[in-house]
C-alpha cells in the first residue's frame, strides 16, 4: 500500500468551517483510496477532522502536530 | 492530551459509524448577522459532511438573499418601509446586540478578516456551489413584497410550510 499523498491542502490560518469545507471539496477530485494531506492551524480542526472522517467514512490515517500546525492524512473512501 | 498522544488511526469498526441523520433542514428565520452566520456555517458544514442540506428562508431570513444592488424592496409603502428601515442584503446585516448603528457589524467584519473567518456572503456562495438547497418561503415573500428577481441566483423554487415539513420528516431540523 503506497503512502503517496495525491494532494496537499494548505488550510493554515483558516477558521471553522473552512478547513472541513475545503477538504470536502478537494477530496471530490480524488479517486477512492487516494490520500489527501491537510495542514491546519485551527485547534478545533483536531476534533472536527476526526468527526468529519467518522461521519463521511473517509479514513483518518495519520494525525500529527508540529509547531502549531496540525497535519491530517485522509484516505478517500 | 497532545495530538501526538491521540490514537493515530481510527479503529476499523468506527468507520461504519455514519450519522443516523443524513439530512439537515435549517429554518432560517432571523436576518441578523450573528444568526445568519451560523445558518451559513452549519449549511456548508452539513454539505461538507455529505448531508443533504435544505435551508428554508422565511421572514427576516429572506432579506439576506436580496441582491446587494437592491436597496428598496416591496410594492407598497409598508413593504418599502421595512426595507428602508433595515436595508436588505448579506453585506448589510445588523447584529442582534451591540449593533451601534453599524459600528458593531463593521468591527465584526474586521475581526473576521483578521481571523480568516469566512463571511456569511462567502459561505452562502460556497453553499450554492456545494449543492445546498436554498428555498425561499413563498408566503413571506408575498407578505414582505420580495420578488424572485430581487433575490440572488442559485435559489430553489419558492415553496411553503408543507414542503419544509416534508423535508424535515427524516432530518435534523434547526430553527435559527
Amino acid at each position: 500500500m503506497s503512502m503517496q499523498v495525491a494532494k496537499t491542502l494548505d488550510l493554515k490560518g483558516l477558521s471553522c468551517p473552512l478547513p472541513i469545507v475545503k477538504t470536502a471539496q478537494a477530496i471530490k477530485e480524488l479517486a477512492s483510496g487516494e490520500l489527501i494531506e491537510a495542514l491546519a492551524t485551527d485547534p478545533g480542526s483536531v476534533a472536527d477532522f476526526n468527526a468529519w472522517c467518522r461521519s463521511t467514512g473517509n479514513e483518518l490515517v495519520e494525525q500529527t502536530e508540529q509547531d502549531g500546525v496540525y497535519r491530517f492524512v485522509i484516505r478517500k473512501k | 492530551m497532545s495530538v501526538e498522544e491521540q490514537t493515530l488511526a481510527i479503529p476499523a469498526h468506527e468507520h461504519e459509524e455514519h450519522p443516523k441523520h443524513k439530512k439537515l433542514v435549517i429554518i432560517a428565520w432571523s436576518g441578523e448577522l450573528d444568526k445568519v452566520w451560523p445558518q451559513m456555517i452549519l449549511a456548508t458544514t452539513g454539505a461538507a459532511m455529505g448531508m443533504d442540506v435544505t435551508v428554508f428562508f422565511t421572514f427576516w431570513g429572506l432579506f439576506a438573499l436580496v441582491k446587494e444592488d437592491k436597496h428598496i424592496t416591496g410594492e407598497n409603502w409598508m413593504q418599502k418601509m421595512v426595507a428602508l428601515l433595515d436595508r436588505p442584503g448579506m453585506e448589510h446585516l445588523r447584529l442582534s446586540k451591540m449593533n451601534f448603528a453599524g459600528a458593531g457589524p463593521a468591527m465584526m467584519a474586521k475581526l473576521a478578516k483578521e481571523h480568516n473567518v469566512a463571511s456569511p456572503g462567502e459561505l452562502l456562495k460556497m453553499a450554492v456551489d456545494m449543492g445546498v438547497k436554498l428555498v425561499p418561503c413563498q408566503m413571506t415573500m408575498d407578505l414582505l413584497g420580495l420578488k424572485r428577481e430581487d433575490m440572488i441566483d442559485g435559489l430553489a423554487e419558492p415553496a411553503g410550510a408543507t414542503t419544509m415539513l416534508m423535508e424535515a420528516q427524516d432530518a435534523i431540523t434547526l430553527f435559527i
